[in-house]
């Protein structure tokens, strides 16, 4: 372990960079020019500092790294307490990597109020960070919720034509979930007279208790997850969001809903996790099939890359809740993959609807005559969406199924469906947006990528290396996974008695 | 008995005579200038308060009580009565307030309140509210040839009358019933925990319901919006600050400790009143068009969320009722500092439409705004997610859990009206600007409640440690 406090800085960087930018003075343009380039290099330098994190990180151990511990508030025995296990060191990575890109990737999309835009980024980073570092469940619930305003704020003032809606929206769903976790928390607080999270890992709680506590730690997870049936706030914030919100909605804040089962539900409940798998796989099975199904329907190409990610989430859900060492790093690698290729797909989006102001598949055609880079990159992540092998989206996908088949193979294969679906709409959509003959007049003139974008998509096809060689990333989560498994140990082995 | 108990109200007291006395043979007495003396009495009297008369000490022969639960609420009424009187500053200059009067009667009515607080007799009880009473009802209906003033007023006395007489009626029952009304002697009747007799629990309820009344908590919340919306903005920030306060704590006191042993009896008349105030709070506050009676349904449900932590019936509970008003009152001081702020023309404006667009105009303001909305809301980590964190604290604690779960549902309902304002600042296009400067002492009080709230979650163990010490002092 280093003297710096390396985890600290990770977080609160980015909160320096936006008071920093706050405090930029002068005329608009050049603010809004100084304020992109400090939240740039801002967010890149947060990237560098979380990369000593993973140079330093102890693949060998289940335990927390760059623990660090300050008293907060004494007469709570809350403390300020943050660390990461391998878990978390993905998330953090994954985090720390998007967030550059998408504030590049709002480089010209945003004109107007680009200081409290950047602001607003960089805070939101702060509290996605805190969110995977936090161990303490009170400074975790802080930094969950933070994250609410900044988004609430991008939706909100920087959105499309129905962002007031769709602001409230994801504002409210998230607190209903938010709120019933806090009094999980609390009641968690009164029975060991703590919050920090490795104790709380350690207690076993009443089963009784747990289903309440269960079901509290559900209200909160499954919004963001979000898990059918209270998806519907993400279609229409990943609509209305700018570019840039989109890609850290769909490619981070979704995590929190995995990350919450993964670490909270799991291990801390692992008699409720057990009673209540039916019912996670009924639900996470509906997500799969149902909103596969619904995203051949769409013709706005946000919303089907929307509710394609609620049915990549089922696959999420589906693994955790396996108890298997297959099922839960397939979680957790169809979480880093999404995290990237979704963000990269809204990208995509992003970049047509800037030269053309339209989102409707019908609106485009033949792209690949006038982009054929942008067509050739498109492509890449579109195949790593569906999970072809060789991509980042089989590997996740497929020790997940590997993980359900070994315990319920009725699931397994409903959930196999999801992945025939998948290329469906996918490959269905590619065909109608870049594909077919070029007919439509006001694409004529379209140019392709520019440099800057190609910029912001190229390191993203990192996915690839993911695709084939995914042992760096596993061996981060192998001894985690582990970790976790032995604390449900005894519970897993009736499972996978109960099992056909 | 030692004068030393009793010396902030006995320097405030004559400090308040000897300004009146001032007041009437200048010929040229004017608000701003008392309001200067009155908030320098204040300081005195929070000197007063935290040091000689700091000591756990009886008076009058047990009539008046000094502890750690009384020097918390008194130091938050001195604060909130010196930030909402020196917010009145620009006001009371501009819309034909400028009376030296009015300073005066906000210093009487935290005279009275400060008696509340530290009244351990039904009597002294009653007198302490009386005199606050007195003092708000002039003060509502300040703005004599204003016809929305003078209804305030009118309404506010009229209902609170009644309510003091419920009070009394159930004082006078307790007193017929025990025989005394010394809460000392009450708390030692009850302690036993037999069941007492009916006339008992029944003079228990109307005492419960005059000062629920005088919290404005439902079912006796019907004044709280017509006075709010029709009284002069800074008595109304007045109002929604330290009476509410010193209420609170005065009900705090008054069912903890000489019905303490009643908790029984009266644990699901709290209930009752936090989620009936909790609910109303949260749906009637929708539809609302003016900010301040927005800001009048917002504090019955604050209201609620505090009574929380008195259903707890534990030292918990009221650690988290001081930790509430405390935040609330940073919280409801900035909103309505930036309330007054919300000028046009040399008019003062109330709609919540008028704030269109403030982000573009006033930034500073919006944020500032914009903070406090959230932190009413209860989102971390601004200092209002923290009153609500210690409140339910306590209710998980106390197994309310239906009641916990009623409340955080609560407060999301009522999240959409305060995200209404803040979508209002930061989505609409910009309306016309407000009138600038907005003025120097009003820009204090909102700078530093809006540090206060944003910054709250860095440092909280003063008002954390604070709480606590005077939440044990309630429960020896």
């Amino acid at each position: 372990m280093t003297e710096l406090p390396l985890l600290s800085l990770t977080i609160f960087l980015p909160l320096v960079g936006a008071v920093f930018i706050l405090l930029v003075r002068g005329e608009t343009d050049i603010v809004a020019r100084n304020a992109r380039s400090v939240a740039l290099w801002t967010s890149l330098i947060t990237f560098l500092v979380s990369l000593f994190l993973w140079l330093g990180f102890d693949n060998g151990t289940a335990g927390f790294q760059f623990v660090e511990k300050a008293s907060w508030i004494p007469a709570f025995r809350i403390d300020y307490h943050v660390g990461i296990d391998g878990l978390s060191l993905l998330m953090v990575l994954l985090t720390t990597f998007v967030t550059p890109l998408a504030i590049f990737a709002s480089w010209e999309a945003i004109t107007v109020r680009v200081k409290e835009f950047m602001i607003a980024f960089l805070v939101l980073e702060t509290a996605m960070i805190g969110v995977f570092a936090a161990l303490d469940f009170v400074i975790f619930y802080l930094f969950f919720e933070a994250m609410l305003i900044p988004m609430f704020l991008i939706i909100g003032v920087w959105g499309g034509p129905r962002r007031v809606y769709a602001a409230f929206k994801f504002f409210l769903y998230t607190l209903v979930g938010s709120v019933l976790l806090l009094l999980a928390i609390l009641a968690m607080y009164f029975q060991t007279g703590t919050t920090d999270i490795p104790t709380l890992l350690a207690t076993h709680f009443s089963p009784a208790m747990q289903r309440w506590l269960w079901l509290a730690l559900f209200a909160g997870f499954a919004v963001k997850v979000p898990m059918w049936p209270v998806h519907t706030w993400l279609p229409d914030a990943h609509v209305e969001a700018p570019t840039a919100g989109s890609m850290v909605l769909a490619g981070i804040l979704l995590k929190f809903g995995g990350y919450g089962f993964l670490r909270f539900s799991m291990p801390m409940l692992p008699d409720a996790s057990v009673f209540f798998t039916p019912f996670i796989y009924v639900l996470s099975v509906i997500a799969i099939v149902y909103t596969s199904l619904v995203a051949l329907a769409q013709e706005d190409m946000k919303k089907l890359i929307a509710y394609s990610s609620v049915a990549h989430m089922g696959f999420v859900t589906i693994g955790i809740f396996t108890q298997t060492t297959q099922g839960m790093e397939g979680a957790i690698m169809v979480m880093l993959s999404h995290g990237v290729v979704s963000a990269a797909l809204f990208l995509c989006v992003g970049v047509v609807y800037d030269r053309c102001h339209s989102r409707l598949i019908t609106h485009y055609g033949g792209l690949v005559h006038r982009m054929p880079k942008y067509a050739f990159l498109f492509m890449l992540f579109m195949l790593a969406s569906v999970g072809l092998p060789g991509t980042s989206g089989f590997i996740g996908e497929f020790l997940s199924l590997v993980g359900t088949y070994r315990v319920n193979t009725a699931v397994a294969v409903l959930a196999t469906l999801g992945i025939i679906l998948g290329p469906c709409y996918m490959l269905w959509l590619y065909r109608r947006v870049v594909f077919g003959a070029l007919t439509k007049d006001h694409l004529k003139a379209i140019v392709d990528v520019n440099a800057r974008e190609v910029a912001i998509l190229a390191p993203m096809a990192l996915v690839m290396w993911i695709g084939i060689y995914p042992e760096p990333f596993l061996a981060a989560i192998r001894g985690t996974v582990a970790g976790m498994l032995a604390s449900a140990a005894p519970v897993a082995a009736t499972l996978a008695q109960a099992a056909p | 008995m030692t004068v030393s108990a009793v010396a902030a109200e006995l320097w405030l007291a004559l400090a308040g005579m000897a300004l009146l006395m001032l007041g009437a043979f200048r010929r040229d007495a004017r608000g701003g200038g008392f309001i200067g003396l009155v908030i320098g009495a204040f300081v005195v009297a929070g000197i007063i308060v935290l040091g000689p008369a700091a000591a756990p000490a009886r008076a009058f022969d047990g009539l008046f009580v000094i502890d750690g639960f009384a020097v918390f609420v008194k130091l938050l009424v001195l604060i909130g009565a010196g930030a909402t009187l020196l917010m009145s500053y620009g006001y009371i200059g501009r819309e034909r307030m400028n009376r030296f009067e009015f300073p005066v009667l906000v210093l009487f009515a935290t005279v009275g309140m400060m008696m509340m607080v530290s009244a351990n007799d039904l009597m002294a009880l009653y007198l302490g509210l009386e005199l606050q009473g007195l003092a708000l009802y002039v003060a509502a209906a300040f703005q004599r040839d204003s016809l929305r003033s003078t209804e305030a007023g009118l309404k506010y006395f009229v209902l609170g009358a009644l309510a003091s007489g419920m009070l009394l009626y159930g004082a006078s029952l307790i007193y017929g019933f025990t025989g005394t009304t010394r809460f000392t002697a009450l708390a030692a009747l009850f302690a036993g925990g037999e069941t007492p007799s009916l006339g008992v629990v029944v003079g228990l309820v109307f005492l419960a319901a005059g000062l629920a009344f005088k919290v404005s908590a439902v079912p006796f919340h019907m004044w709280t919006p017509d006075v709010y919306e029709g009284a002069p903005t800074p008595v109304t920030a007045f109002f929604s600050v330290a009476p509410k306060i010193a209420a609170i704590g005065l009900l705090v006191r008054v069912m903890s400790q000489p019905f303490g042993g009643l908790v029984d009896q009266w644990q699901q008349i709290v209930v009752f009143v936090s989620v009936g105030s909790m609910l109303l709070g949260a749906f009637a506050a929708i539809g609302q068009t003016n900010i301040k009676r927005l800001m009048a349904y917002s504090s019955i449900g604050h209201v609620g969320y505090a009574l929380i932590g008195l259903a707890a019936g534990t030292a918990a509970g009221v650690r988290g009722i001081l930790i509430y008003m405390a935040i609330y009152l940073a919280m409801n001081a900035g909103t309505f500092g930036c309330i007054l702020a919300m000028r046009r023309k040399d008019q003062m404006v109330e709609g919540i439409d008028d704030l269109a667009g403030l982000s573009r105009t006033q930034p500073m303001l919006a944020l500032a705004l914009g903070a406090f909305m959230f932190s009413l809301a209860g989102v971390p980590p601004l200092a209002g997610f923290f009153g609500k964190f210690y409140v339910f604290l306590a209710a998980i604690d106390a197994k309310l859990y239906v009641l916990a779960v009623i409340g955080v549902l609560s407060s999301v309902v009522a999240a959409f009206y305060y995200l209404r304002i803040v979508k209002i600042m930061y989505f609409d296009e910009p309306a016309e600007a407000f009138d600038q400067p907005v003025g120097r002492e009003l820009s204090w009080v909102v700078a530093a409640t809006a540090v206060f709230v944003i910054f709250f979650f860095v440092y909280p163990s003063p008002v954390v440690d604070g709480a606590q010490t005077a939440a044990a002092s309630l429960f020896p």
